[in-house]
């Protein structure tokens, strides 16, 4: 046999053998292809950022297109949006609530307030949910509109898009 | 009850508290926008307060609101815990200032009278450190159970950088993220 | 023989929340339950205290303005009026006729929004999760219409300590009259979806019955206790702004229940659109801002030393100690939000900050009550009392 086999480059990373209908990619490109398209987060909402959290959810700027449905419980979820101002009683529920959720997992620190602290410097607050936990995205404003939430979600995805060998037992 | 007849308004009704309670009565101002303060010392705030709802005259039915105030350095005695009651058939506000020093920091509750009481004295309590005598559950509301200090006196900081002198529920959560970012599967 | 033993069963204690879907916030209630039964609640709150009261004492009196909005998020507009008009009273500062027409109008539309997310929140907590989805697309008309006003859709911080930030132009004022022309159709729709829906109704007639009596005593304000019957609407009992010059009613409930007050609040949609109509044809000219007031360049001023100590009392009792101390002055000033009484108890030094800022906020005593609200219901009228009572936690923890 000495014909070159037919194939065609159909996304970056995807290949395609369009007459025996075979698409030939990565383990990695799968695996984050299927992530990003799915992230469903865990709704944390703190305070005045978890308004615009709910109105990114609603009918105007719908969260649904995207794959991403609101979970109650942090086992079933892959995302925690922590929206609003974090303070020292509330530090030791969002880590063990991040902690009961399972891996690959992400953090979204929406708000000035999850970012560093926001206006709030005082006694009773934590400056920034880095102190607690690692985080992937920070989306500043105070609140941050549902479009600039969107971005972050598509910053996200992005990240995600560029992760390897991060399933299986190779992690 | 009989009809109201005197169309009573706050200084009416400061005048009627002060007749009643000469003695514990110290000042009636009035401040700005027609409010009338009565300082009272705080002995019998109790009776005080039970005559300003009972009253059939007054009827001060509704507590708007239990306060605190630190005036360290500035006033004696120090502390100041304002009651604001709101008559509903004369529609008229008037605020009560019990005078608490700061070497007796207790004065009664006034549960018994209004039962919405309850959470506004356990706040003034976590805030300023004002015991309420006979509250049944006289705890902390804002703040964590095991926290140091009353935050809004006038001697405690805004922010300070404690470092180890922190709250110890907040040191541990800080820990444990110390102790697991080896295991996190993600660089971040 | 036959030795008859007696089963006992013990309470389930469980805690719903902090992290809880229904519970509109960081609150934490801790349930004994007998089976599905509530045998005791205690909420547990704080976990959203951020010290606002004690960073207010740091700020100039138009800079502790901002923090105003944070306290019930969904209504920004109308604490920061409250504040305006209490920090306008202590410091004696007229505001133009326009501008408190104006505030009104703002107050009312806030009013709307605030009432939508209220709808929206108990109506998808019980399950009826359309009602959210039609509600907040209509929010959207209302947070266009602010951000052609003043650029922010959920924390505007509007007014300022003597009128408005800015005027209102004609293409604003068309488009809340085109809104306010739709409103009563899509209030229609709302009910058409839950008013007489079976679930509804067994879900929210005769749950949480408080008496009148009862309510006053507990300390409800706002529609909770309109719904008992109570017409107790600041508005009506001390006007403040332009509210004395529209026509509007206060609706009441009969019933006590959590029907009553979602009627109550449906009403109220009503007729905040109709106060939105007679600001707008009654809008006067004028100013929006009063020149004289106190701009967001207000420095700090020294301490403002008080008179000396009056004479002593004629039955000899010693006049309060005053001595060379500071002068203070105090106000407290009440005004109707959307979720109840919003009060702001102010002393003043003569500094140009507050000395002391208390806020009397609706939600801190509404979580209160459901303590007795919640005893010898299921665990899902729970949900529906949370919904009713309407709180935010940014207000209660301040």
């Amino acid at each position: 046999m000495t014909d070159k086999v037919h194939m065609v480059e159909v996304a970056e990373g995807v290949k395609a053998i369009p007459e025996a209908n075979i698409l030939i990619t990565s383990v990695d490109f799968l695996a984050n292809w299927g992530r990003a398209g799915s992230l469903w987060p865990l709704s944390f909402g703190l305070a005045c950022c978890a308004i615009e959290m709910m109105v990114a959810g609603a009918a105007h700027n719908d969260l649904d297109r995207f794959g991403i449905i609101f979970r109650g419980a942090p086992r079933q979820s892959d995302l925690m949006i922590i929206a609003g101002t974090l303070t020292k009683k509330m530090a030791a529920v969002a880590r063990r609530v991040y902690d009961q959720m399972p891996e690959p997992r992400y953090v979204v620190a929406m708000g000035s307030c999850a970012c560093t602290g926001g206006i709030f410097n005082t006694y009773s607050t934590v400056q920034g949910v880095e102190k607690i936990m690692p985080v992937d995205v920070y989306i500043p404003g105070c609140p941050p509109r549902p479009e600039a939430l969107l971005d972050g979600m598509m910053m996200l995805q992005d990240k995600v898009k560029t992760e390897s060998c991060k399933w299986g037992g190779w992690r | 009850m009989g009809r109201l007849e005197i169309d009573m308004g706050p200084k009416e009704a400061a005048e009627a508290l002060k007749s009643s309670f000469a003695s514990e009565v110290r000042e009636i101002a009035e401040f700005k926008g027609g409010q009338v303060s009565v300082t009272v010392a705080k002995a019998k705030i109790r009776e005080m307060m039970r005559f300003l709802h009972d009253a059939p005259e007054l009827q001060f039915q509704f507590l708007s609101e239990i306060g605190g105030v630190d005036y360290m350095g500035k006033k004696e005695p120090r502390y100041e815990v304002i009651y604001v009651v709101f008559s509903m058939p004369h529609k008229a506000y008037l605020t009560v200032k019990a005078q608490v020093p700061e070497d007796d920091l207790a004065i009664d509750s006034v549960m018994d009278i209004w039962v919405g009481a309850d959470w506004r004295e356990r706040e003034c309590f976590d805030m300023f450190g004002i015991k309420f005598n006979d509250h049944p559950d006289l705890r902390r509301i804002l703040m964590p159970d095991d926290w140091e200090g009353f935050p809004l006196r006038k001697d405690y900081p805004l922010q300070a950088d404690l470092g180890d002198r922190e709250w110890k529920g907040y040191l541990d959560v800080v820990a444990l993220y110390e102790r697991n970012k080896k295991y996190e599967v993600h660089s971040r | 023989m036959i030795i008859e033993k007696e089963l006992t069963t013990k309470y389930l204690t469980v805690s719903m929340g902090p992290q809880h879907p229904a519970t509109h916030g960081v609150l934490r209630l801790v349930l004994e339950l007998d089976g599905e039964t509530v045998v005791k609640c205690t909420p547990d709150i704080g976990y959203l205290h951020r010290g606002l009261e004690k960073l207010a004492e740091n700020k100039t009196w138009p800079a502790a303005m901002t923090l105003t909005s944070r306290l019930d998020y969904c209504s920004a507009v109308a604490n920061e009026s409250g504040y305006c008009l209490a920090v306008e009273k202590l410091l004696g500062v007229e505001v133009p006729e326009r501008a408190k027409f104006i505030r009104t109008m703002t107050c009312e539309m806030v009013r709307i929004a605030s009432h939508i997310i209220w709808l929206s929140a108990h109506a998808i907590d019980i399950g009826a999760m359309t009602v959210f989805l039609y509600a907040m697309r209509d929010r959207e008309l209302i947070l266009d219409l602010f951000e052609m006003l003043c650029g922010a859709r959920l924390l505007h911080i509007y007014p300022r300590i003597g009128g408005v930030r800015c005027d209102v132009d004609q293409k604003f004022l068309d488009g809340l009259w085109d809104f306010t022309e739709k409103f009563p159709k899509l209030i229609e729709e709302y009910e058409t979806l839950i008013d007489q829906n079976r679930i509804w109704l067994q879900r929210t007639k005769g749950i949480g019955i408080v008496s009148a009596e009862e309510a006053i005593n507990m300390g409800l304000t706002g529609p909770v206790l309109r719904g008992s019957g109570v017409p107790y609407d600041i508005r009506k009992i001390a006007p403040y702004d332009a509210y004395d010059k529209v026509e509007f009613e206060v609706p009441l409930g009969k019933n006590c229940d959590v029907y009553d007050r979602y009627r109550c609040r449906m009403e109220e949609f009503r007729q905040s659109n109709k106060i939105i109509r007679q600001c707008i044809e009654k809008l006067p000219d004028g100013l929006a801002l009063n020149p004289d007031a106190p701009g967001l360049d207000m420095m700090p001023g020294p301490l403002k030393k008080a008179a000396p100590a009056p004479a002593p009392a004629a039955d000899g009792t010693p006049a309060s100690k005053v001595e060379d101390g500071p002068a203070f002055t105090e106000i407290y000033s009440a005004t109707e939000v959307p979720k109840g009484e919003l009060g702001y108890y102010f002393v003043s030094d003569g500094t140009g900050k507050p000395y002391r800022m208390k806020v009397r906020t609706p939600s801190f005593i509404h979580i209160s009550a459901l303590q007795r609200l919640c005893v010898g219901v299921l665990v899902a009228d729970v949900i529906a009392l949370i919904g009713t009572v309407d709180i935010v936690l940014g207000e209660c923890d301040r």
